[in-house]
């Protein structure tokens, strides 16, 4: 019984995680209808940078992590402000395309200037090990990932409920001409928008390293996953990438204790099945709202 | 009334064989002969090809995005196998034919799966059952041999005369006449008012099922004809390398389609096995100037065909043919744009 | 109107491009070094080409009179590039060795054209038992699984170790690596409690390793491949096994010195069995591993070793036939070549061309502040038992 709740607790904290790499690609795609494939380059760029912050600089590692964020972020609205922005009009092949030709090349100048081995990043010792909770082991690095995860899930929430900039930002995804003509900004909306997921991504990455291995090709390697997280998910709100990440991570984990040898099915049945079911995703444009 | 055999007679005047057309099938045919050691490489660029060309069956002329292709190439590929190593059919092109018949029948299943939703959800739908497939062919490895791949397998001679060799001519020869073949009978289907009909749904699937046309058949259609052909490269490669291995049913596998197709064009029948020209030859040349980091090149061309966009660049490469064809034969240039975006 | 100029010109290009063949130049040997330099096999051939190059920098580039010329492929560890690049170089460029092999698949999709071609395939990494049957022109200079697995099964049985749960990746080597220790672990008394063999691309171990834990054994058998092992570790530690009591045994590929360093103080007290230390007590072994990290600034794995060995036995064998290459003479001339490696005294077996070597048990502890793999027992001359059992 307590088995169940620790794959549970590991299911929660590998699906926050793909909640935190991946819902700046539902902003992107979901939002502002444009594919980003590359999105895997920016959570791996985050990555790098806390790990060369943390391994070689010798920062602490709860300081490297804001950094992760805050370089992504730059560098994300860098590419926005002078590629990206000349293609949200054109068609999603060629933004698949573009975005596939950005992910090769970061992957090859990641594995020209850092190597091509998988890098880890030096860990606090307290957030080593397990610890028992009733008799349920609680690794401490998943539930510190649970606790980051879940602050910045309430607070994306509240920025697109309550604020002001949620209001904008979604006018000017469900209209941005009539956006515009009520004056709000609507290339900077977006740039901003683009930039913080960029961001997320790269703290994303940085979280992920302990969890899922960094090297050069992550980007390749998990674009599937962020990819099921949007489409499941659907695009129409966070909540929906929220849950399917969710479900997506329990879905794993506890495919890999139960059926080991059926892993990988359980949760491309569930996708299709959603997505069956569901074409929009649980949570899509005609659904929720 | 007015309208059918003006359609009619549209149709015919496309379906005409151009002198260009004639000309780059020579072009195929006169690389046969002008560059014997490449053997290898072109078969690899003929299998794409034929691979490419199904993608364009259903994407470029009806519509459905797929990145889950190469579900029926890897079927191909392991029926062809499966068949030759265990001697259940050794004769090629039976089992090629076999091998495609089987793929069809997987895409006739999961035709309607694909035909509900939207793009994004076609993508997800597509790319979940390639790998679902991957990982039953992982699961069950006692049958496909696993992440090793099947070995050992051997081909017996094409029509008992012809064996494979080890520098590829008979595969290369033999992949060609199937993907002729196979091209015929492309052009012949988009061309038919069947093909018409897939356009008109591509258009507007609405309008078009307020004409009367079957909507969803005419998808699961094409949809089991695309599989067909792509069960038919997957089994040509087995058949010309003797392997099969998961990587057939991988995600870079039907992503790397998608970017070839999208290199050449789509909606034009040629654009797949251009663009399968261009991407292999990227991909040698970088690789061998740079065996290491050539995804960055490659990537870098893409990114630059992007931003400077496909239209400008035919121009840029008809600018040559065009002077010339003013200063010699004095009559009007070529126009740059793709047949089937013209008006 | 506009396509058939595009057809024509992009035809052209093909034209262009396929008439840029290169040169040949007549008297340089040529070796066709084939490796997985992008993907996730990428650090392996790294590893080797760097081998290769070090090598080559050290003894110079030309034997008995002849220039050596390596020419490198990537085949991104797909077994169908391999056979297509192998292929090319055999009929295009002409050369005399094909070496490298980053996997199992790759090594025997090329198997064939080494037997059509008689020329030499020296494997250097890839490390399953039937590599080497299936052709006569395959040396190999890495390492079989068998070798390694079949001592720390012995080793195990004999060291108080009882029950033991198996972690494997579900491949050919993995496999291999899986059934030799079982054989040998359970001929010694040993059971084996749990069985996962978890798939080759396999982001998460963390379900597999709880599965490890509720089943309570004295060791974990790991084998994933190498580059892989970082994450085993780091996750291992993370689930508390460490602290359960559980030890991590297995062929070495899971500590590649490669990654130890980073794997944190949790790898302390693994005991492996492998072929290769960097911190192997031999002099030539100190210089390797120096002149190593000075070019690359990096700790050589057991990968680098293959491929260091793998260029010294071609070395050697065309210093033996006076630069001839016919590849008859050639794998003659390698049948039964003994060295000292880095790794420590080798042979090649004359009957089966794979490699004899010492396999060490190890220990990961701390020396100067970084973690190795201390040797505390060698088994000599270790033959590959994945050929004789039959």
């Amino acid at each position: 019984m307590t088995t169940l709740f620790t794959i549970l607790f590991d299911g929660v904290a590998y699906g926050m995680l793909l909640f935190v790499l991946a819902c700046g690609l539902a902003v992107t795609l979901g939002l502002m209808n444009f594919v980003n494939l590359a999105h895997g380059a920016f959570a791996m760029t985050g990555g790098y940078v806390c790990a060369v912050l943390v391994n070689n600089s010798g920062w602490p590692f709860f300081a490297a992590l804001p950094l992760a964020f805050v370089v992504s972020a730059v560098i994300g609205v860098a590419l926005e402000r002078t590629l990206y922005r000349h293609l949200y009009t054109r068609s999603h092949l060629d933004q698949v395309l573009f975005t596939i030709g950005l992910t090769f090349m970061s992957v090859a100048a990641v594995d020209y200037i850092m190597g091509s081995s998988r890098i880890f990043i030096k860990l606090p010792a307290a957030l080593e090990g397990q610890f028992d909770f009733f008799g349920v082991g609680i690794g401490r690095y998943r539930l510190m990932i649970i606790v980051i995860c879940g602050l910045l899930t309430v607070g994306l929430q509240l920025i697109l409920a309550k604020t002001r900039f949620g209001s904008r930002l979604r006018a000017a995804v469900d209209d941005p001409r009539a956006a515009s003509g009520l004056g709000i900004n609507v290339p900077q909306v977006f740039a901003f928008t683009f930039a913080f997921g960029c961001g997320l991504a790269g703290l994303g990455g940085a979280l992920s390293a302990e969890i899922l291995g960094l090297d050069p090709y992550f980007p390749l390697k998990f674009m599937i996953y962020f990819l099921i997280v949007v489409t499941v998910g659907g695009s129409s709100s966070i909540t929906g990438p929220f849950l399917a990440s969710l479900l997506l991570g329990i879905g794993d984990v506890a495919g890999k204790y139960y059926v080991p040898k059926m892993g990988p099915f359980v949760i491309y049945t569930i996708m299709i099945v959603i997505l069956i079911w569901r074409p929009n995703g649980l949570f899509g444009r005609t659904a929720a709202r | 009334m007015n309208a059918l055999p003006e359609v009619s007679s549209h149709a015919m005047a496309r379906s005409r064989w151009r002198g260009g057309e004639i000309a780059f099938w020579v072009l195929v045919l006169a690389c046969a002969f002008l560059f014997p050691s490449r053997y290898l490489i072109m078969t690899d660029i003929l299998r794409l090809a034929l691979f490419a060309l199904s993608l364009d069956l259903i994407l470029g002329y009806a519509g459905i995005v797929s990145l889950g292709h190469a579900a029926f190439f890897g079927v191909g590929a392991y029926c062809a196998g499966l068949l030759a190593l265990h001697g259940i059919i050794t004769e090629p092109v039976i089992a090629l034919v076999a091998a495609g018949l089987v793929a069809m029948v997987l895409g006739f299943l999961t035709s309607f799966l694909v035909i509900r939703g939207v793009d994004l959800t076609r993508l997800m739908v597509t790319l979940g059952i390639a790998l679902l497939l991957e990982a039953l062919g992982e699961r069950f490895s006692n049958i496909t041999g696993g992440t090793d791949g099947l070995q050992g397998i051997e081909m017996a001679p094409i029509l008992g005369l012809f064996a494979f060799d080890m520098f590829g001519k008979t595969g290369f020869f033999y992949s060609l006449i199937v993907l002729f073949l196979l091209f015929l009978l492309a052009r012949r289907v988009v061309n038919s008012p069947f093909g018409l009909s897939l356009r008109a749904i591509k258009n507007n699937p609405l309008r078009a099922s307020a004409i009367g046309v079957p909507v969803n058949r005419r998808l699961i259609a094409i949809y089991t004809l695309a599989a067909f052909y792509a069960g038919i490269a997957g089994a040509l490669f087995t058949q010309t390398t003797a392997l099969a291995s998961l990587d057939v049913f991988a995600f870079e596998k039907s992503a790397d389609l998608m970017l070839v197709l999208v290199l050449g064009g789509t909606g034009y029948l040629y654009g797949g096995l251009i663009g399968a020209v261009v991407f292999k030859m990227l991909q040698e040349f970088f690789s061998t100037i740079t065996p290491q980091y050539w995804l960055f090149w490659i990537g870098l061309v893409l990114v630059v065909i992007v931003l400077v966009g496909r239209d400008r660049m035919h121009r840029w490469a008809l600018w040559l043919p065009n002077l010339v064809i003013r200063k010699i034969a004095g009559r009007k240039a070529v126009v740059a744009v793709p047949e089937s975006d013209a008006p | 109107m506009s396509i058939r100029r595009q057809l024509l010109l992009a035809a052209g290009a093909v034209a262009g491009v396929l008439a840029v063949i290169p040169a040949k130049a007549q008297d340089a040997v040529k070796i066709g070094l084939i490796l997985p330099m992008t993907g996730g096999q990428a650090s392996t051939g790294k590893q080797i080409d760097n081998a290769v190059k070090l090598y080559m920098q050290q003894k110079g580039d030309t034997v008995a009179g002849r220039k050596i010329e390596v020419i490198l492929k990537d085949d991104g560890a797909v077994p169908d590039n391999t056979k297509r690049l192998a292929q090319e170089l055999i009929v295009n460029d002409k050369v005399s060795f094909i070496a490298g092999f980053g996997v199992t698949p790759a090594a025997l999709a090329a198997a064939p054209l080494a037997t059509q071609a008689k020329v030499p395939e020296i494997v250097m990494a890839a490390g399953t038992s039937i590599i080497t049957e299936r052709s006569p022109y395959i040396v190999r200079t890495s390492f079989t699984l068998a070798q390694s697995s079949t001592i720390i099964g012995d080793w195990a049985a004999k060291n108080g170790i009882k029950k033991v749960a198996t972690l494997t990746s579900d491949y050919a080597p993995g496999n291999d690596a899986l059934n030799f220790f079982k054989q040998n672990f359970t001929a010694g008394g040993g059971e084996i409690v749990e069985e996962v063999k978890v798939p080759l691309q396999n982001p998460d171990f963390a379900p597999f390793l709880q599965r490890m834990k509720d089943a309570k054994p004295d060791a974990v058998f790991v084998f994933v491949p190498a580059g892989q092992g970082g994450n085993f570790m780091k996750q291992y530690a993370e689930r508390g096994l460490d602290k359960a009591g559980i030890k991590v045994i297995g062929p070495g590929d899971v500590m590649d010195d490669d990654l130890l360093n980073g794997m944190g103080d949790a790898a302390l007290g693994t005991v492996t069995a492998h072929l290769y230390s960097a911190a192997h007590p031999s002099a030539m072994n100190k210089d390797f591993v120096a002149a190593y990290k000075k070019a690359y600034n990096q700790r050589p794995g057991f990968m680098a070793v293959g491929g260091y060995d793998g260029i010294h036995l071609i070395y050697e064998a065309l210093k033996k036939t006076g630069g001839k290459t016919d590849g008859d003479g050639l794998i003659e001339a390698m049948k039964g070549m003994k060295w000292e490696s880095p790794r420590g005294p080798i042979s090649i077996d004359p009957e089966t061309r794979d490699i004899v070597q010492n396999i060490y048990i190890r220990k990961v502890e701390k020396v100067d502040g970084e973690l190795y793999n201390v040797e505390f027992a060698t088994f000599e001359a270790v033959k590959d038992s994945g050929k004789t059992k039959k």
